[in-house]
């Protein structure tokens, strides 16, 4: 409802305002990190050491972006975070869609149970020396299959996947499907699956920016840095203060590298975020729409 | 016809409820589907539940987990008379009721406030934008902490030196201050997406009752007060017992990235001592750091149980 802002009482107005103002601020608050990043990634390497970068970049330069994309590091870890966050996407669509559909079904005997011994995980676990000790066994320490394998399928989403099955599939398609000869599986892929698009989408979401975004399983997990995702070389670069100087032969790169750490960093950032903010017109679309989903219980 | 006439029987089996193995049967293929999810999290969830036993073992890998010798809770002994245990104790629990204190009301407060705003275009543009810090992994968002809050290059410094003329003092480096710097950073980067579930709420609220005490005279913020936050109330109570359930799991990868040698007396909790004590340090002292974890976990649960029956008790909500 929408009231008119003249006619209202005068306590109403200041009310209002002050709404206006504390949302503005915050706001305000979120957004200028995010510019200066932005700002100080394209200045010069003096001008961020020496702290002159405000809102806008001062002496305007690639140097920052040229370092990173000269850093052989840079474009090791971008590959395998693509191929992990690929590959590890896949799957886990595959295990969440399936186990959902399975869980969704009310004619499903000991479906209680089954749904059960999924959830528990959710508030009860081994912890990270006991997992750990899991993927030794199997043999999975040093190998990409140790960042993938271990978080298949998360509970939460498959959750969220559940409920929207269960709601937005109407029963009568189940009973005409089995009427027409259809077996459980073939109903699954012929009317299920087609019908969840919109699920899918936002499964592909959570898992993608997931897998994009995680460090510790593959800091647990690998020690060959040519298997090392984005996250890791991040890691070494923001919080260890350098580059690792063994991977860089060029001295002249070795001294720009020097003089230009903070704007390194922050052109490093930029660039990690890259494919994140090439999703964020969809996230828009579809996240919301997931956290709306998960919120019915299910 | 024959099949068609056979999938009647079947769907008349169902309703007439048959015995329990044939309907079973009937149901095989469902059974196939799951069969790779339930692996996945028998090999990957339960497997180290399952190791939880080292615990109470003494753990070592030439004998393996059957093969060691049983200890009785001389792990937990051990770890409950250290001379870390009163520290990392309080670390804990410091860090995160100030957490939980801090960031639970906070969506909730920006959810009521944005929903009061006129203008669905700038409520848009606002919920968009706040949104976006979520979406920043642990590790930049970390990086970024370090580079913003630099008391020579970073926005922190400039700041201060354009107010006070002299360099800064190094706020990184302070250990008292580290519980606010994680937990102020958490707001600004979580605050937008813990709000959309409370958005979505207040988005149902029947327009009729704000129409209705608008014509008996309450003001805005009565009608916040009495119609926005009863509206909001189940969503919250469930966040509540989710947030309490992980509380003793809070933050960890960010807490251990942002620790460094000048703030570990503020920032060493159980979770990272645990990496420590079992995978980082040279010790590698399985058995120890599985029981540390254990009775992390066993806490927990209990607390969330306790979360859950309190909620349950006061407002009829709970998660289970």
């Amino acid at each position: 409802m929408r009231e008119n802002f003249k006619t209202m009482p005068k306590s109403d107005k200041v009310f209002y305002v002050l709404v206006l103002l504390v949302l503005t601020a915050f706001f305000i608050i979120v957004l200028y990190p995010c510019i200066y990043v932005l700002s100080a990634s394209f200045s010069s390497g003096t001008a961020v050491q020496s702290g002159r970068v405000v809102l806008w970049p001062v002496d305007p330069s690639l140097e920052g972006y040229k370092t990173v994309f000269n850093t052989p590091n840079v474009w090791i870890g971008f590959r395998n975070s693509l191929l992990y966050t690929f590959c590890g996407t896949a799957l886990n669509i595959v295990l969440t869609i399936t186990a959902a559909y399975c869980l969704s079904r009310r004619d499903l005997p000991g479906r209680g149970g089954i749904t059960l011994f999924f959830t528990f995980t959710m508030f009860f676990n081994g912890g990270i020396i006991t997992t750990y000790m899991v993927v030794r066994a199997l043999g999975l320490l040093n190998t990409p299959l140790a960042v993938i394998l271990p978080v298949g399928i998360n509970v939460y989403n498959l959750i969220v996947a559940k409920t929207f099955i269960q709601n937005s599939i109407p029963g009568e398609l189940l009973e005409a499907a089995t009427i027409d000869g259809c077996s459980d599986i073939g109903y699954f892929i012929k009317i299920v699956l087609p019908l969840s698009k919109a699920i899918i989408a936002v499964l592909v979401l959570y898992y993608g920016v997931y897998h994009w975004n995680s460090y510790f399983n593959a800091m647990l997990y690998l020690h060959d840095k040519s298997i090392y995702p984005l996250t890791l070389f991040l890691r070494e670069i923001l919080m260890a203060d350098q580059i690792d100087p063994s991977t860089v032969t060029d001295p002249e790169l070795q001294a720009r590298i020097a003089e230009a750490a903070g704007v390194i960093k922050y052109a490093l950032i930029v660039v990690s975020m890259v494919p994140v903010m090439l999703l964020y017109p969809f996230i828009q679309k579809y996240f919301v729409k997931g956290v709306m989903i998960g919120s019915i219980k299910g | 016809m024959r099949k068609k006439e056979k999938a009647l029987r079947e769907m008349d089996a169902i309703m007439n409820h048959k015995p329990l193995k044939a309907r079973v049967f009937q149901r095989w293929q469902l059974y196939l589907l799951l069969l790779v999810p339930v692996a996945f999290v028998l090999v990957f969830n339960y497997g180290p539940m399952a190791g939880l036993v080292i615990a109470f073992k003494n753990y070592n890998v030439r004998q393996g987990i059957f093969g060691s010798t049983w200890v009785g809770l001389d792990n937990f002994k051990e770890f409950f008379t250290s001379f870390r245990f009163p520290s990392i104790m309080k670390n804990t629990l410091v860090l995160s009721l100030y957490n939980l204190v801090v960031t639970f009301p906070i969506p909730i407060i920006f959810a009521l406030l944005l929903n009061c705003l006129h203008g669905e275009k700038y409520k848009k543009v606002v919920q968009t934008v706040t949104y976006i810090p979520y979406f920043i992994s642990t590790v930049v968002m970390v990086g970024l902490v370090f580079q913003i809050l630099n008391n020579r290059s970073g926005l922190y410094g400039s700041f201060y030196q354009l107010i006070n003329g002299t360099v800064g003092p190094n706020i990184l480096a302070e250990g008292p201050l580290f519980k606010h710097i994680y937990v102020w950073s958490g707001v600004w980067q979580g605050t937008g997406y813990s709000a959309i579930i409370y958005i979505a709420a207040l988005s149902n609220v029947d327009e009729t009752l704000h129409e209705a005490a608008v014509i008996d005279g309450a003001s805005r913020w009565q009608r916040v007060l009495h119609i926005d936050i009863p509206t909001i109330l189940p969503t919250a109570s469930i966040m509540l017992i989710l947030a309490v359930g992980n509380i003793m799991n809070m933050g960890f990868e960010k807490v251990l990235l942002m620790q460094n040698n000048l703030n570990l007396d503020y920032s060493e909790i159980i979770s990272t001592y645990v990496y420590k004590v079992g995978l980082a340090s040279g010790i590698n002292d399985f058995s120890l750091s599985t029981a540390i974890s254990l009775f992390n976990s066993v806490v927990n649960f209990l607390l969330l149980i306790l979360a859950n029956f309190t909620s349950k008790r006061l407002s009829g909500n709970g998660i289970f």
